[in-house]
């Protein structure tokens, strides 16, 4: 439009490219959507091979000290704490004070999960404890700290591992002898320069809860609070206070909560209950809230201990219904045989990857992505992300299962070993984990995606939404001057069409986030089944919007009804695109992964809106097809469709009812995770504004 | 080589006899001693303590003059810089409070933070106090290979008020807790001594015993004494005490069950040290070892003596040695010391005696196992950081009973108010940018109002880059106190860029709090007078409050990337390149001129891309441009499927000849 004007033929590169492109909104779009996907799915063959970024880190470097005597000793441990009547926990503090560790027991409460929609994005709280809970209600956490001999204490490392003192299960006794061999271990070593703090956390109430709330107590007590823990009602706890210290010192120690310093890293040791028949594995939980994750390098070495030193195959998850998918696996087959035309061509390239590593990368990726997007940590060490401390939890699940297992003291030797060479690792450690990245997809455990690559499918994605917002604001422009004479007039009435549709937009997105408000008083009802939990709120939901919809139409919208209905959709698309994409942009900065996975099913019904009038009006194939396509994606981009159709291709179909929507929103919305609030401010009034135009009267 | 040394001795005063009188003048001035106390802890550690003292007389004209046992570098450090006092300390490790006890006189003096340790009283006027400061701390660092020359700079070191010594502004000090002590500070440390380690007790220190230890920290305490009368006859006093933390059992590999009870290692003086004493340094005065028994250890042992009283009936040696039911010693000592009220006993052992033949071994082997706990300081002092994030955050010192505090409520129950004076000095850098109001106190878990307790309190708040910031408390709690916390928050702040030390990303560091408790002394009482000529004992004697250091604190700071210059280099000059183009750009741009070139421009064919780019927009639209210039469209045919077919072909025979070739 601007080149049409003669007197003013030159503008500049810049502008033109741009104007080039708006012209062509649709190629456009078309053409960085489908690169968009094609980048996506060629994101396992761009993946780089891990490694050991931080040189003072030097995994396996030192001979293992761990024998075959610290294992003897793990074992009469566990014998103990299987066999014996006594309170579990004795037993342990009575192991700990054994090796000369200062041993604190930790009591909680366990932490109600609520719902405070205004709490996002705030530190961690102190917790809101109510205060009529019973004594029995106690959950006890046990820390014994070993000091480094001639460390300055600045520093600590954490090992986790939960338990639940009700019913020590072979497993969780296992990985507790896992740990206790270390710990003792440590406990004589003279190479030691951080102080190592073993936390055994009462998992009768939840692993997470009981490692944040030991966690909370370190880093943010608060001071007043304790005289409820301490409170006289409780005094059964009293006599657990004197059995934990070391029986060669004096009763009258300190006996508060002991700290060590600043935490470098955290692991959490795990054993799986059933054994898996093939191998020794490891599994690698490194998933924390909002899809924040620990500095690769934890992975990397503990990755590199695993499977050069201890023989363990390491694994991380995947998603196994995509193993089996067949375009998948075609897909995989096209990209290794372009790889290996590719290589006969020049025999340096070599991006090729064969078919199953394709599949299995993917898979893991998907896995990667639904996990870091979901939000919600998946397990304890997301407790310590909170506090930006790396840490991840490492399951060791046995070849046979931990009941009747035989050679158990082969496995506390290699699982006690790997845990050694990764504490003296970090022990190496000068600065904090620092040198490698913190955002990554893993496609394996050996092999990552940098954030450099995996911003490019992003982009792609969303880079059409403000070149079609732009270009249908300029035609919605361009078909008003012929209604109108006067110019005055005609840029009233521009600027006044903009508005009312981005009012418009601004009233659905508000909406939007009075519907993720709602939740917060349907759970204030009691004795309510998920089932009509969601169905009340889909129905509030509903109808707010069919209220707003004609109050909205009645009255603020009376001006706009003058305008030809034309540009008024087109107005009104070309707001939502933008707004979409300034909600997608905002979300990319806070999660990535909900950003990417919204993206796909956000941004091709964002861009396809179309009139459904308009189409079957014109009755030609085209416009036919595109209609049932954008009913298509219209249904599937609705949230609850949406999420069973997640949870459907990275979980299982099977038992998906109504309510569990409504469990997941719940989940997301005790974790903190901002999906939610992605899900309820962006995607849901996007979707609604969507299907408006859908079905808007021209 | 003792021998060899007093015959040179000999040979010297027959030789040089004219000067005998002048040199036995001097050698009656300078006076040198060497000590070493042995003390067995609660958790089977075992505790060395050596300590030397040198001293000498300094006259106004001495400045250049020959000291025959005084290290000449101290002396003239003192003269030069006026120091009044001074106490350098390298400490590696942490004094655990808890179980190496906290009361007595050792853990309160020698008992150090980890890293250096510096403070100096100087006798100078006001403004040049900073100066001898700065000099001092380069000298310093000469002397001892440490970078003690980084207390220099005003951002490191403060003027505390009442922590020290009053000393009416005149005393600076400065701590460095990353500071790495090695061998390296050990060597000229024991440089300064009259036989350094080749004789004496000093040969005992083993290095690499010494390094293996749970605790070891080197001091040098310099008293500089001036009789104001005369201005003459000053003298100074050089302590020289390295404290060890010792573990006797070299091989460690035994694994403990609960169940077993853990009997006291036995262990002697080559066990711990891999040496023995092989005869007193002969420049010496005294050269003497002690061993300590503490309180509770006497008390049990002595608990444990009347349990098989009947057995003990039949009197065994004397009344001293009755309590030496728990354990054996290899040597009987010389004499044994008792305290007067608090029942520690001290066992003294000369070593005139002893030569290369005869070299002095003491070992300990414990009959029966005994358990029993330090004395702990009135309060156990700990400190930790709250909060996360790189924002803020605060520091808490918390403040628990022990023991003592029970029994001295106990004590003074009848009194109508008694009150427990806590001083606590806390110096943080100026980064962490502390916010003073926001000083919250917490009495036994309740929020109480900060004046009530504060006595005295002097604040002075960090100046960037300039000076540190320093809070001092005078703090008077009730007696029957639990627990106390003092709380204060802080905001972190950006460093510049060449501020950052190296391996920034570990964080930075909070030096120590003190806190000390001056309603208590240290010191212990002996009943005997006579031991006051042993300079240790003195010491050991002294009225000392008690006095205890907390945790250093590490505290993690925003760091840039210092790993991506490239990265930065390249953004820059890529903004730089794109401004600087733009800006010549639009500076040299001339419309009307651009306009009328425009007009003739269609015979010019340089612009023909410029016209195809205009015209690919439309090419696209699949619709024929109107506006378009019919020699345009020629130029674009002419030019567009010959450029294709070029580089296709290019490209093909590429392919071809790279398929081929190899």
């Amino acid at each position: 439009m601007v080149e049409s004007v003669t007197p003013k033929p030159r503008v500049r590169p810049f502008l033109r490219l741009g104007i080039f492109l708006i012209s062509h909104s649709n190629y456009v779009s078309i053409v960085c959507f489908v690169s968009g996907i094609v980048a996506l799915l060629l994101l396992p063959i761009l993946a780089k091979n891990t490694y050991v970024s931080e040189n003072a880190l030097m995994p396996g470097s030192a001979n293992n000290m761990l024998s075959t005597h610290h294992v003897s000793h793990a074992n009469k441990f566990i014998n103990d704490l299987t066999d014996s009547h006594i309170d579990s926990h004795k037993i342990i503090a009575q192991y700990m004070s054994a090796l000369d560790a200062e041993v604190t027991y930790h009591k909680f409460y366990p932490q109600l999960n609520q719902f405070h929609p205004l709490h996002f994005f705030t530190s961690p709280d102190s917790g809101i404890v109510s205060k009529n809970i019973s004594c029995s209600s106690l959950g006890i956490n046990i820390a014994g700290i070993i000091r480094a001999p001639r460390g300055d204490g600045k520093e600590a490392i954490v090992l986790v591992t939960p338990y639940n003192p009700k019913k020590v299960g072979p497993a969780e006794a296992l990985s507790l002898g896992i740990a206790y061999s270390v710990f003792s271990l440590l406990s004589r070593v003279t190479w030691l320069a951080k102080d190592v703090i073993w936390l055994v956390a009462d998992s009768q109430y939840g692993e997470y809860s009981a490692v944040s709330a030991w966690l909370r107590e370190y880093q943010a007590p608060a001071f007043h609070e304790a005289e409820i823990v301490n409170s006289e009602t409780c005094n059964d706890s009293d006599a657990i206070d004197e059995l934990g210290h070391n029986p060669y010192f004096d009763r009258k120690l300190y006996s508060g909560f002991r700290r060590a310093g600043t935490m470098a890293a955290a692991l959490v040791i795990k054993v799986a209950e059933q054994g898996n028949h093939h191998e020794d594995n490891l599994n690698i939980y490194a998933e924390a809230s909002n899809g924040q994750m620990p500095n690769l390098d934890l992975i990397n070495i503990v990755n590199y201990l695993a499977v050069h030193k201890q023989g363990l195959r390491m694994k991380v998850k995947k998603t196994f219904s995509l193993l089996g998918s067949r375009w998948l696996n075609t897909l995989g087959g096209v990209f290794e045989s372009l790889g290996k035309i590719a290589k006969s061509l020049n025999p340096q390239w070599k991006f090729g990857i064969s078919a199953t590593e394709y599949v299995e990368g993917a898979a893991t990726l998907a896995s990667s992505l639904y996990f870091q997007g979901l939000g919600v940590p998946t397990g304890p060490h997301g407790a310590f992300r909170d506090y930006q401390v790396d840490a991840i939890t490492m399951e060791i699940s046995p070849k046979v299962s931990p009941t009747k297992m035989i050679r158990r003291n082969e496995f506390i030797l290699r699982g006690g070993r790997l845990i050694e060479g990764v504490v003296r690792s970090i022990n190496n450690l000068l600065e904090k984990f620092h040198q490698s990245f913190f955002l990554y997809l893993l496609t394996s455990p050996g092999k990552f995606v940098s954030v450099g690559v995996y911003m490019i499918p992003f982009a792609l994605l969303v880079a059409p939404l403000p070149i079609v917002a732009a270009s249908l604001h300029a035609d919605a422009n361009k078909y008003t001057p012929q209604s109108t004479s006067s110019s005055e007039v005609d840029v009233s009435h521009k600027s006044w069409k903009w508005l009312n549709s981005a009012r418009k937009v601004l009233v659905i997105h508000l909406w939007g986030a009075v519907v993720s408000l709602l939740p917060y008083f349907l759970c204030q009802i009691p004795n309510s089944t998920p089932t009509t939990n969601f169905t009340v709120w889909g129905l509030l939901s509903a109808s707010s919007l069919l209220i707003l919809y004609f109050i909205l139409d009645s009255s603020i919208f009376e001006a706009a009804t003058s305008q030809p209905e034309k540009s008024e959709w087109a107005s009104l698309k070309s707001v939502t695109i933008s707004t979409a994409f300034i909600g997608l942009s905002l979300m990319s900065v806070i999660n990535f992964a909900t950003a990417e996975i919204g993206a796909l099913l956000i941004v091709p019904i964002c861009l396809m809106a179309r009139p459904l009038k308009l189409d079957t009006r014109a009755r030609s194939l085209r416009t036919l097809l595109r209609a049932t396509c954008n009913l298509a994606l219209g249904f599937i981009a609705f949230p609850p469709v949406a999420y069973v159709l997640m949870k459907g291709a990275f979980e299982d179909f099977y038992g998906t009812s109504v309510g569990d929507y409504w469990n997941w929103v719940e989940s997301l919305w005790t974790w903190n995770s901002a999906t939610y609030l992605y899900v309820g401010i962006v995607h849901l009034p996007c979707w609604a504004l969507c299907i408006h135009i859908l079905f808007h009267s021209c | 080589m003792a021998l060899a040394s007093t015959a040179t001795f000999a040979l010297s005063l027959l030789l040089f006899l004219p000067i005998l009188s002048s040199a036995i003048l001097e050698k009656e001035e300078e006076e040198f001693s060497e000590e070493l106390l042995l003390k067995p802890l609660p958790d089977r550690k075992v505790l060395a303590h050596f300590h030397f003292q040198t001293e000498a007389s300094m006259s106004e004209d001495s400045f250049a003059r020959h000291h025959h046992l005084f290290p000449k570098s101290i002396s003239q450090l003192v003269k030069k810089f006026h120091i009044k006092a001074m106490e350098l300390s390298f400490t590696q490790g942490r004094w655990n409070y808890e179980r190496w006890g906290g009361f007595d006189p050792i853990s309160s003096q020698n008992a150090k933070p980890p890293g250096v340790e510096l403070w100096a009283v100087f006798d100078v006027p006001q403004h040049q106090v900073d100066a001898s400061w700065k000099n001092l701390t380069h000298s310093l660092s000469g002397l001892f290979c440490a970078s003690i020359n980084f207390l220099e700079s005003s951002s490191s070191y403060s003027a505390p008020k009442w922590a020290f010594q009053s000393a009416l502004g005149r005393l600076r000090y400065g701590t460095l807790p990353r500071e790495a002590v090695c061998t390296e500070n050990l060597t000229p440390w024991l440089k300064l001594l009259p036989c350094r380690d080749k004789a004496g007790l000093s040969a005992l220190m083993d290095r690499p015993s010494i390094y293996r230890s749970f605790y070891h920290s080197q001091r040098l305490h310099l008293t500089a004494s001036r009789t104001v009368a005369d201005g003459l006859d000053s003298g100074i006093i050089l302590e020289q005490a390295l404290t060890v933390v010792l573990e006797p059992n070299i091989q460690r590999a035994g694994m403990s069950y609960p169940s077993e009870t853990k009997i006291q290692p036995s262990w002697s003086l080559s066990s711990i040290f891999g040496r023995k004493i092989n005869g007193r340094c002969v420049l010496a005065k005294s050269s003497n070892v002690y061993l300590q028994v503490e309180r509770g250890l006497v008390t049990k042992l002595e608990e444990l003596q009347e349990n098989t009283a009947a057995y003990a009936s039949n009197d065994i040696g004397t009344d001293d040695l009755r309590w030496n039911l728990g354990f054996d010693l290899t040597v009987t000592p010389d004499r044994v010391h008792r305290e007067l009220e608090k029942n520690s006993v001290l066992y003294e052992y000369s070593i005139n005696g002893y030569k290369d033949t005869e070299q002095f071994d003491l070992g300990l082997t414990w009959k029966h196992p005994v358990v029993w706990s330090s004395s702990h300081a009135p309060l156990y002092a700990s400190r930790f950081l709250m909060g996360s994030g790189n924002e803020r955050g605060s520091i808490a010192i918390s403040l628990k009973s022990t023991d003592l505090t029970k029994g001295f409520v106990a004590a003074s129950d009848l009194e109508e108010r008694c009150k427990l004076q806590v001083n606590v000095l806390q110096i943080v850098p100026w980064y962490i940018k502390v916010y003073y109001h926001t000083l919250q106190l917490l009495v036994d878990e309740k929020p109480q109002v900060v004046t009530d307790f504060v006595e005295r309190m002097s604040v002075s708040p960090s100046e960037d880059k300039v000076s540190l910031g320093m809070m001092e408390l005078i703090l008077m709690l009730p007696c029957d106190i639990k627990s106390a916390v003092l709380n204060i928050e802080f905001d972190k702040g950006f460093l510049h860029i060449d501020e950052y030390p190296p391996d920034a990303n570990q964080g930075f560091d909070i030096p120590s709090a003190i806190i000390s408790f001056p309603d208590f002394d240290a010191g212990l009482q002996f009943s005997n007078n006579s031991i006051s000529n042993s300079p240790m004992l003195s010491k050991l004697q002294e009225n000392r409050p008690v006095l205890s250091y907390t945790e250093v604190l590490l505290v993690p700071l925003t760091t840039p990337d210092f790993s991506m210059p490239y990265n930065v280099i390249t953004i820059t000059c890529t903004i730089f390149a794109l401004y600087f183009g733009s800006l010549l750009n639009v500076l040299r741009r001339r419309v009307g001129e651009e306009e009328r070139l425009l007009k003739n421009k269609d015979a010019n064919k340089v612009a023909f891309l410029r016209r195809i780019l205009n015209k690919l927009p439309a090419r696209l639209r699949g619709r024929s441009s109107e506006s378009t210039q019919p020699e345009q469209q020629s130029s674009s045919s002419f030019i567009n499927p010959i450029l294709i077919l070029k580089v296709l072909l290019v490209a093909g025979i590429a392919v071809v000849w790279q398929y081929y070739s190899k």
